[in-house]
This record gives C-alpha cells, sequence and structure tokens, in this order.
C-alpha cells in the first residue's frame, strides 16, 4: 500500500501544518476583541484610559513572567523530545503545567479584587461618568477570561501530554508534542499582546 | 473487493466511522434533514404572502418563521452542504489519497454540527428566535425575549464544525496528494475547496466571538452592542459582515469547483483557461474578505469608506466574469451532451450571472439606497445560494451519484426535476426582483395590496421549486435499490475519482496512484 496516508514519514509536518492553520483560525478568534479594544480607546479615550490605568500591574507583570517562563519550559520539552531524554521532558511539562496553574490563580485573585473595587460593569460600577469605562471592563473581562479558557484547555493538553511520556515504554509522541508547544506558545503570546494593551498603553506619561 | 458500503454495515459502525466517505454520507443525510425543515419554514412564509393580510400566522410567528428559515438553510444546510458531503468524499479521491489527513476529527467535526443543529431546533421548538439570522444588535441582546441565547450558541459551536473542516482540507491538500500530482494538476473542484476552507478557517471564528459577545451582552447587561449602555451597534455589524460575506463564498466557490468539473465533462472538452479559472477562485476568496462594508452603507458609514466598499465589490465581478465567460468558452464547439447534472450545471452559469450582476446594483451606493432592505435584496442573494449553490449541489448530487453509490439514477426524472426547479426558481424569485425595485420591504408578514399579484406568482413558483426538492429524494432513494448497477465511469469524466470502483472500496484505490500527465488526462494507474 502506497497511497499517501497519515503513517507516512511526513507525520509531523502533517500535525504542525494543521497547528499552525488551528491557531490562524484561533487569532481571528480574538480578532473581535482586538477590534473592539482599538475602537474604544479611539472613539472613548477618556473613560478608557482612566478605566485601563485601574487594573493591576503589578500583578499583570507578574503573570506575564511566569507565563513566559511556561513557555521556556515547553520548548526545552519540545526540544528535549527530540534526544528521547523521557524524565527530564516529563519534568519540563509539569513545570509548564504548574506555572500555568499558578498564572491562572493570580489571575482569579485580580478578577476577585476587580469585583469586591465594583469594577465589573453594571449599576453599582466604581468608575466615574465617562462613557467608555465600562466598556473597557467588558473589553477587559472578556480577553482576560478567554485567555483564561484557553489557558486551562492548554494546561490540560500539556498534562496529558506528561502522561502520555511518562507512560510510553518507545520512542515519545513527537508530532503530538510539537503540536502542545505550538498551542502553549501561541496562549502565551496572546497574553503578550494583552498585557501592554489592557495594563501598559495608557500609563504612559 | 469489498466497496466501503459493505464494509462495516451496522449503525454503531456507521456512527463510529472515521472513513471520509462514509462521514461524508454521514453529513449528507444530515443536511438533507435540515434542508426540509428549512424548507418547511419557507413554505409557510409563501403561504402568508400569497395574500396582503397577515392572516396565516401572527406576526410574532412570521418574525420566527424567516429566521428559522435563515439560520437553519445558511449555517445546517448551505454552509456544509458541497465542501462537507461532495468535499469530504471527493477530495481524497480526487488526489489519490486513503483518506483526509485527520480521519477522526473529521467524524467529530460530523458530532460537532450534529450538537449544533440539535441545539438549533431545540430552541426553535421551545419557541424560537424572532432577530433574523443576522442577530442585529442591540434587538438580539437587549430587547428580544425570544431563546437567542441557545440558538447563537449553536450556531457557536457549528462555526467549530466548520474550522475543523476547512483545516483539515488545507492540511489534506497540502500533504496527500499523489506523486506527481502538483498543484497546477489539481482539478479545480480542489482548488475551490482550497480556497473556501481557508475562509473557513479565518472567518469562521470571528463570527463565533461575535457570538459570544452577543452572549456576554445579553446575559450580564453590559455595554458592548448596545448605545444605551456605552456600546456601539456597528461594532456589531462590522463583525457579523466581515463573517457573513466571506460565507456568500463559503457557499458559492465549492458550487462554481462542481461546475466546473461538470461542464467539461458533458461538453467533452478541456477546461479553457485552467489557470485562470484557479487564479480566479483565490482572487474571489481574497476580495471576499475585504467588502463586508457594503452591507452597511446606509446604516451609517463615511462616504470614503462606502466608496472604498463599493469599489472592491465592483472588483469582485472581474474573476467571477472571468469564470463564466470560461465556462462558456469550454461549451464552444463542444459535443455537449445534456444530461441532468449538465443542466444544473448550464442552469447554474445562468443563474449565478443574474445573481451576481444584481449584486453590483446593491454595491452601488446611491442604487442601494433605494434597494435595501427591500425584495430585491432577498431575490438577488437567493439567485446565488439556491440559484447558484444549491443547484451546483444537486448537480453534483447527480454527477457523483454513481460513484457514491454504485447505482444510476433514472435519467428522465432527473431532467424533469432539473428543468422543474429552474423554472419554479425563476418564477419564486424573479417577481421578487421586480418587488423590491417597487419598494416592498423585506420581513414584513403583511404588504400593501398592490403587491399580490407578483406575490401570488413567487408563491405559485415556490411551490413547483418544493415539488422539484421532492422528486430527487424519492428517485434517488428509489435507484438505491432498483436503480442500474453503474460503471467505474459513466461520463467519461477525467478525473482520478473515475479510475476507482463505483462504489469506491475502502481505500479508495487498489493500486499506487501516479500522475503523469495534466489531470484532466490523467494516467492513474490505480485503475481498478
Amino acid at each position: 500500500m502506497s497511497l499517501t496516508t497519515i503513517d507516512d514519514a511526513g507525520r509531523l509536518e502533517t500535525v504542525r501544518l494543521g497547528m499552525w492553520a488551528f491557531l490562524a483560525s484561533e487569532l481571528m478568534f480574538f480578532g473581535p476583541l482586538l477590534l473592539g479594544w482599538a475602537y474604544g480607546r479611539i472613539s472613548m479615550p477618556d473613560g478608557f484610559a482612566w478605566a485601563s490605568r485601574q487594573t493591576d500591574l503589578w500583578l499583570g507583570t507578574l503573570n506575564t513572567a511566569i507565563l513566559l517562563s511556561s513557555s521556556a519550559a515547553m520548548a526545552l520539552a519540545v526540544q528535549l523530545s527530540a534526544l528521547q531524554l523521557k524524565r527530564q521532558v516529563g519534568r519540563c511539562l509539569l513545570a509548564c503545567a504548574a506555572l500555568g496553574v499558578v498564572f491562572l490563580l493570580i489571575k482569579f485573585y485580580e478578577w476577585h479584587r476587580e469585583w469586591a473595587e465594583h469594577l465589573f460593569p453594571g449599576p453599582d460600577f466604581a468608575g466615574p461618568a465617562h462613557t467608555g469605562a465600562p466598556y473597557f471592563f467588558v473589553v477587559y473581562f472578556s480577553a482576560t477570561f478567554l485567555h483564561a479558557i484557553h489557558l486551562t484547555i492548554g494546561i490540560g493538553v500539556t498534562l496529558t501530554m506528561w502522561r502520555r511520556v511518562h507512560k510510553s515504554l518507545g520512542p515519545l509522541p513527537q508530532p503530538a508534542l510539537h503540536a502542545a508547544g505550538l498551542y502553549w506558545h501561541f496562549v502565551d503570546v496572546v497574553w503578550v499582546a494583552l498585557f501592554p494593551m489592557l495594563y501598559l498603553v495608557e500609563r504612559t506619561p | 473487493m469489498s466497496s466501503y458500503l459493505t464494509e462495516g454495515p451496522t449503525l454503531r459502525q456507521w456512527l463510529t466511522t472515521t472513513d471520509h466517505k462514509k462521514v461524508a454520507i454521514l453529513y449528507a443525510i444530515a443536511i438533507t434533514l435540515f434542508f426540509f425543515i428549512g424548507g418547511a419554514a419557507a413554505v409557510i412564509i409563501r403561504l402568508e404572502l400569497a395574500t396582503p393580510q397577515g392572516d396565516l400566522v401572527p406576526a410574532q410567528t412570521y418574525n420566527e418563521l424567516f429566521t428559522a428559515h435563515g439560520v437553519i438553510m445558511v449555517w445546517f444546510f448551505l454552509i456544509p452542504s458541497i465542501p462537507s458531503v461532495l468535499g469530504n468524499f471527493l477530495i481524497p479521491l480526487m488526489i489519490g489519497a486513503r483518506d483526509l489527513a485527520f480521519p477522526r476529527l473529521n467524524l467529530a467535526s460530523w458530532y460537532i454540527y450534529l450538537i449544533g443543529g440539535v441545539g438549533t431546533l431545540w430552541g426553535m421548538l421551545l419557541g424560537g428566535v424572532d432577530t433574523g439570522w443576522t442577530f442585529y444588535t442591540p434587538f438580539s441582546t437587549m430587547f428580544s425575549n425570544s431563546h437567542v441565547i441557545i440558538v447563537v450558541l449553536s450556531v457557536f459551536f457549528t462555526g467549530f464544525s466548520s474550522i475543523l473542516t476547512g483545516l483539515n482540507f488545507i492540511v489534506t491538500i497540502h500533504r496527500l496528494r499523489a506523486p506527481g500530482l502538483t498543484w497546477f494538476k489539481l482539478p479545480l473542484f480542489v482548488w475551490a475547496h482550497y480556497a473556501t476552507s481557508i475562509i473557513l478557517v479565518l472567518a469562521t471564528p470571528v463570527l463565533a466571538m461575535t457570538m459570544v459577545l452577543i452572549v456576554i451582552e445579553r446575559l450580564f447587561q453590559v455595554g458592548i452592542f448596545d448605545p444605551a449602555l456605552g456600546g456601539d451597534p456597528l461594532l456589531f455589524q462590522h463583525l457579523f459582515w466581515f463573517y457573513s460575506h466571506p460565507a456568500v463564498y463559503i457557499m458559492v466557490l465549492p458550487a462554481m469547483g462542481v461546475v466546473s468539473e461538470i461542464i467539461p465533462t458533458f461538453a467533452r472538452r478541456k477546461i479553457f483557461g485552467y489557470r485562470f479559472m484557479a487564479y480566479a477562485i483565490m482572487g474571489i476568496a481574497l476580495l471576499g474578505f475585504l467588502v463586508w462594508g457594503h452591507h452597511m452603507f446606509t446604516s451609517g458609514m463615511s462616504m470614503y469608506a462606502g466608496m472604498t466598499f463599493s469599489l472592491l465589490s465592483f472588483f469582485v465581478a472581474v474573476p467571477s466574469a472571468i469564470k463564466v465567460f470560461n465556462w462558456t468558452a469550454t461549451l464552444y464547439k463542444g459535443s455537449i451532451t445534456f444530461d441532468a447534472p449538465m443542466l444544473y450545471a448550464l442552469g447554474f452559469i445562468g443563474l449565478f450571472t443574474i445573481g451576481g450582476l444584481t449584486g453590483l446594483f446593491l454595491a452601488a451606493l446611491a442604487l442601494d439606497v433605494h434597494l435595501t432592505h427591500t425584495y430585491f435584496v432577498v431575490a438577488h442573494f437567493h439567485y446565488i445560494m439556491v440559484g447558484g449553490a444549491v443547484a451546483a449541489y444537486l448537480g453534483g448530487i447527480h454527477f457523483w451519484w454513481p460513484k457514491v453509490t454504485g447505482r444510476m439514477y433514472p435519467e428522465m426524472w432527473a431532467r424533469v426535476a432539473a428543468a422543474m426547479l429552474f423554472f419554479g426558481f425563476n418564477l419564486t424569485f424573479f417577481p421578487q426582483y421586480l418587488l423590491g425595485y417597487e419598494g416592498m420591504p423585506r420581513r414584513y408578514h403583511s404588504y400593501a395590496p398592490e403587491y399580490q399579484l407578483l406575490n401570488v406568482l413567487s408563491s405559485a413558483g415556490a411551490s413547483i421549486l418544493a415539488i422539484g426538492y421532492l422528486l430527487p429524494l424519492c428517485y434517488l432513494a428509489w435507484s438505491l435499490f432498483y436503480g442500474r448497477h453503474a460503471p467505474s465511469n459513466p461520463w467519461e469524466g477525467r478525473g482520478l475519482e473515475w479510475k476507482t470502483l463505483s462504489p469506491p472500496p475502502v481505500e479508495n484505490f487498489s493500486n499506487p496512484v501516479v500522475v503523469h500527465s495534466h489531470v484532466h488526462e490523467v494516467a492513474g494507474e490505480g485503475a481498478a
């Protein structure tokens, strides 16, 4: 049987291409939020800027550092898998997932504080009467929540990969590891875009 | 060698299959069901409009009917129709592959589609949605008392089925082509599905997020699209049409792919201008992303934005015209026979041309002010979607029926049905152009008495159309049991799919496939 099948040697390339196509789709999925952000910033600058300065810069920065470190662990796992270093790959994956969980815990704490400070849009919103302030927080909560869902999926995928690596007797599942790695980096990159948009840009003097 | 139809015949084996051919048939059954549900809503709409008074159903029910018709026909029939049924079945055969790149993902797409479909039906059974298929805000988020959330979430869900199908096609076409089958040897059907897949993957997620934002605004009463809460309804329209205009090309590009296979076969000529046909397909897909604003000329848009969107919309006519001229040129000096698939394909060319040219009326800024929100728009997009996409789908179903089922359909009945559909369609929708031009607004359940004559003509046409759709259902089902056994290549087709058995074996080809010459003269060594 020499029909082209998915069992061919190009399996890794096939899976990677599939993941890239999926990530292109994911990027467009976040697109409306980016457009909504740009729209708010341009058309309601005062309230939008005020609201954006209410975010917690230090927790946001800390989380950025944590997520970047998790990506480093994931990149290491993918690289080490080529050398078939099973134990090291497993440890990197666990570290990556653990850092993801820490990110989520910090994010929950941040949301909790914002909720307590009445920054969630609604009748008892604490912000000024400027239009744009509640709008900013709609974008903020939607974007960070959807990012957190993606991260949760990423943690699930990473732990599944860790189990597969842990239990595997033969060579490591390279295509799946590469795909999981690409997905994790994508979730990281989304945060790297959200961080300046939501925390930094309005803080310039 | 056993055919794919006899291998694993139990219901359980069908529902867990990863064979692209069987998944295609699962899709065919599901979308046929949704087609007749959406069609039933249209029947009640046309009955209501036979008289000027709103006497058959109350206004609220009427709103729910046209919403059900739109939602079901767009997302649960038209979008998946040609790609998920014919594309799924034929792309691996046409490129000499064993299956799609991700067979399990393919089956997963079907289940996701089904969950979305059942969710939508559930929403309709609970009482339906009255927003129109466009879910315009703030009506859909703040004012409508109907079951918006469940239907919007179902559409969101179904979107992922589209995305995964598109992703699967893109990877399959890149990675699994038979040795020697280079890009410019691919059948135009495959090119069309490649372009469609790019739209599916890049446009559908924008709709998905827009649906999420509707749910957020409706659930939490926070302002995204509602101006009273600091949002902007135009933002919704931009996002919605950024998907929904390319969605038109999701429906019509695969249709063009089908017609590009049928015309050369029954004209016994090579397709004229093959390369330009492929470029035109990609051109339409690309331009399709840049014209969404023409749906919003009257909703509030700067003059310069309007002019830009108008000009870009006119540009779409160029690759579209290339395709129409090239199909016509393929017929020139051809040895033409008028088998049923050819009747559908020829009908497609005429109806697509009328639908496309009336689209230019709507893309013209000044004329659009007069025509928008009237029946002219309804007629225009039904010429593209029904006269174009549905006709091509049925043409394709007839053309590849022998390959899919191993049986011939009854030719005489098929020609009768094709003719009925053509005349029924024109009688239904041509009067709607006139109605719209005379100013009858769309989406109203009662109208001024002077519009009655044309409305009666339209409803009469719809009854012919309905019979035209029921006929194939009957004789195609009949042919499954009593049809003549089909040979491998009943139409003397030149594509790779005709080189294998009818119906194909589970493995698609019994021998390795190597392509030597141009695809329309493929030397498939896998000839069975």
